[in-house]
């Protein structure tokens, strides 16, 4: 065996040149990685106002936030039935309807299909709720996912009512 | 160079290495003999090639940012300098990095007219370095008309009516082009996809040049042959690598004061003003590196020639090998052609000053004097003057002006075979 060699001040100049110039490194290449996140140009526009006035029970309408189709849809009394007596456990993703609109009325949801990004169709599927044609997921009237291969319901936006008539969405 | 019989110590190696040589290619560039009198002056090459990367990088980011249309061109620069995060420091960093890329050019270039680096058996490597620096002014000048402000698109005005100067054709060509009557929409997208590919085209022609130097090998101070690569030379890496990186570390402290601290003191104000084809700038003028050119433009009172004398100067130089006539290579041995380099320097340096001035008056007169000198330095003075100057003995090697005791004898017997040479 041979005798093991003490490092010497040339062995910590190379590992401390080394350290510096790595971190020189990465502090260069963080702007040229960062520059691909959303700019502040996106970021203004994080959030938008709805005006909902003119929506009747059982009418729907889609909005743009964020380059997403947000589902705002004013529920009729006998959706909002369904969507409350179903059973927490026959759920995929169980989740009460209560936590999912803050006014029973009123339900506002991302429009993304949570299997693989497509816009699902309103009033059709065997829940009576949304159904995306692209690959066979069926979702009820609470937007919750109940059969096909979505892993989860779809998304709630951060949102609130600034008044009566206009939803703040993000 | 004894790198033809390099074999790989890993099994692997060998194996891949006999299908793509490419660990032959990095023992080659690990080994590589270098001069082992090269000065600071040498370490150029290296900071020019970061200066490539470094445009190359950026520009990729700004081109993901910047929209080149007429309309949208000039707030989406602006859009990157306000909202995309760090766009500021990336384009900040691309349009001083231009700069940057000159003056280290310049140093390269003045720095090879001085040790002679550009004569046999070099002349390719010089060639293609004229070449580079042509695509380098081309891109450089496309570059600028893409923010689409008042200097961008007036700077394009001008230059592209330089074609106009051409007899017969020169309108059409012009109009060819502008794709329109006048510098528009189409001559910027068209300007854009080729300040994008120029790029490339430099990279490759870097690697040609790179590939040429690495057959005779470096010039040196002295601008005499390596006599024995074992006294002469040290391998590349790591005694030039650490040096190159060093003289990296200096420029960059340069480069990161022009981007932090006065990122537009090399710009013009009128280029945050956006491209009006109604009315141009009181005061229009190139970057400081082409100053020299546009100086030369305008000291000849007639259109064509004008262009003419401007695109000679440029050419001129990829004649110079054969237009220096002496065989003695760095200027340390030749007394007179050492003061004529130095009055070249500033003749040039001069032309940039005037370039900068407007054209009239004692400016003019400057201009047309350094213009008229410029031309008489390499046609008449270079090849005279190889005839005539009375060289200093040359070392007999690299090595023994560094050992002081055998100089003498050496210088001795140099001059005998130099004698003979005439």
């Amino acid at each position: 065996m041979s005798d093991e060699k003490k490092p010497n001040r040339r062995d910590f100049i190379f590992t401390a040149t080394a350290a510096v110039g790595a971190v020189g490194a990465g502090a260069a290449a963080w702007p040229l990685i960062d520059q691909m996140n959303p700019d502040a140009s996106v970021k203004a526009l994080a959030s938008t106002e709805v005006d909902v006035s003119s929506l009747q029970p059982g009418q729907s309408i889609t909005v743009l936030w964020r380059g997403k189709p947000v589902f705002i849809k004013r529920r009729t009394e006998n959706e909002i039935s369904e969507a409350r007596n179903v059973k927490i456990s026959d759920l995929k993703h169980p989740e009460k309807d209560e936590d999912r609109a803050q006014n029973p009325e009123w339900l506002v949801m991302l429009g993304v299909c949570t299997h693989l990004g497509c816009v699902p169709l309103a009033d059709k599927g065997e829940y009576g709720g949304w159904f995306c044609p692209c690959h066979g997921s069926h979702y009820d009237t609470a937007g919750r996912i109940r059969k096909g291969p979505a892993p989860t319901n779809l998304e709630i936006p951060k949102y609130e009512f600034v008044n009566s008539n206009t939803i703040k969405i993000g | 160079m004894s790198d033809h019989n390099y074999t790989p110590s890993s099994k692997f190696g060998k194996w891949f290495n006999d299908r793509l040589p490419l660990l032959t290619l990095a023992n080659h560039l690990t080994d590589y003999p270098t001069p082992k009198n090269l000065n600071y002056w040498w370490t150029f090459g290296g900071i020019l090639t970061f200066c490539l990367i470094t445009q190359i990088i950026t520009g990729l980011v700004l081109a993901m940012h910047y929209i080149a249309h007429a309309d949208l061109a000039f707030s989406s620069v602006e859009h990157i300098m306000r909202d995309v995060n760090y766009g500021w420091l990336i384009r900040y960093i691309h349009a001083n990095g231009a700069s940057m890329f000159f003056l280290a050019v310049y140093i390269h270039i003045f720095r090879s007219l001085f040790y002679g680096s550009y004569k046999a058996p070099r002349e390719i490597i010089w060639i293609l370095g004229i070449m580079i620096y042509l695509l380098m002014m081309a891109a450089a000048f496309m570059g600028y008309v893409l923010p689409w402000g008042q200097m961008s698109f007036w700077g394009a005005t001008v230059i592209t009516n330089l074609f106009s100067a051409i007899p017969l054709v020169g309108e059409s060509i012009t109009t060819w082009l502008w794709g329109g009557y006048s510098v528009d929409n189409p001559t910027l997208t068209r300007f854009f996809t080729l300040h994008y590919l120029i790029p490339f085209l430099i990279l490759g022609l870097v690697v040609l040049h790179i590939w040429a130097l690495h057959v005779p090998g470096n010039n040196n101070p002295v601008g005499i042959d390596i006599q024995k690569p074992s006294k002469d030379t040290v391998p590349f890496h790591p005694y030039i690598v650490i040096k190159d990186l060093f003289a990296l570390l200096l420029f960059m402290i340069v480069f990161a004061f022009f981007v932090f601290y006065s990122p537009n003191i090399l710009g013009h104000a009128d280029n945050y003003i956006e491209a009006n084809p109604l009315v141009t700038p009181a005061h229009i003028v190139p970057e400081w590196y082409l100053l020299p050119f546009y100086a030369i433009l305008r000291s000849i009172p007639d259109k064509l020639l004008g262009v003419v004398a401007m695109l000679s100067a440029i050419f001129i130089l990829a004649a110079l090998p054969w237009l220096d006539t002496s065989k003695v290579r760095s200027a340390v041995f030749r007394p007179l052609y050492k003061q004529f380099y130095w009055i070249l320097v500033i003749d040039v340096l001069i032309l940039g000053y005037v370039g900068a001035m407007p054209a009239e008056g004692l400016y003019l007169l400057i201009a047309r004097v350094a213009t008229a000198y410029y031309f008489l330095h390499f046609l008449l003075i270079l090849p005279i003057l190889g005839k005539i100057e009375k060289t200093t003995p040359l070392p007999l090697s690299i090595t023994s002006p560094v050992l002081g005791g055998s100089a003498d004898l050496a210088m001795a017997k140099n001059t005998d075979v130099r004698k003979e040479k005439l």
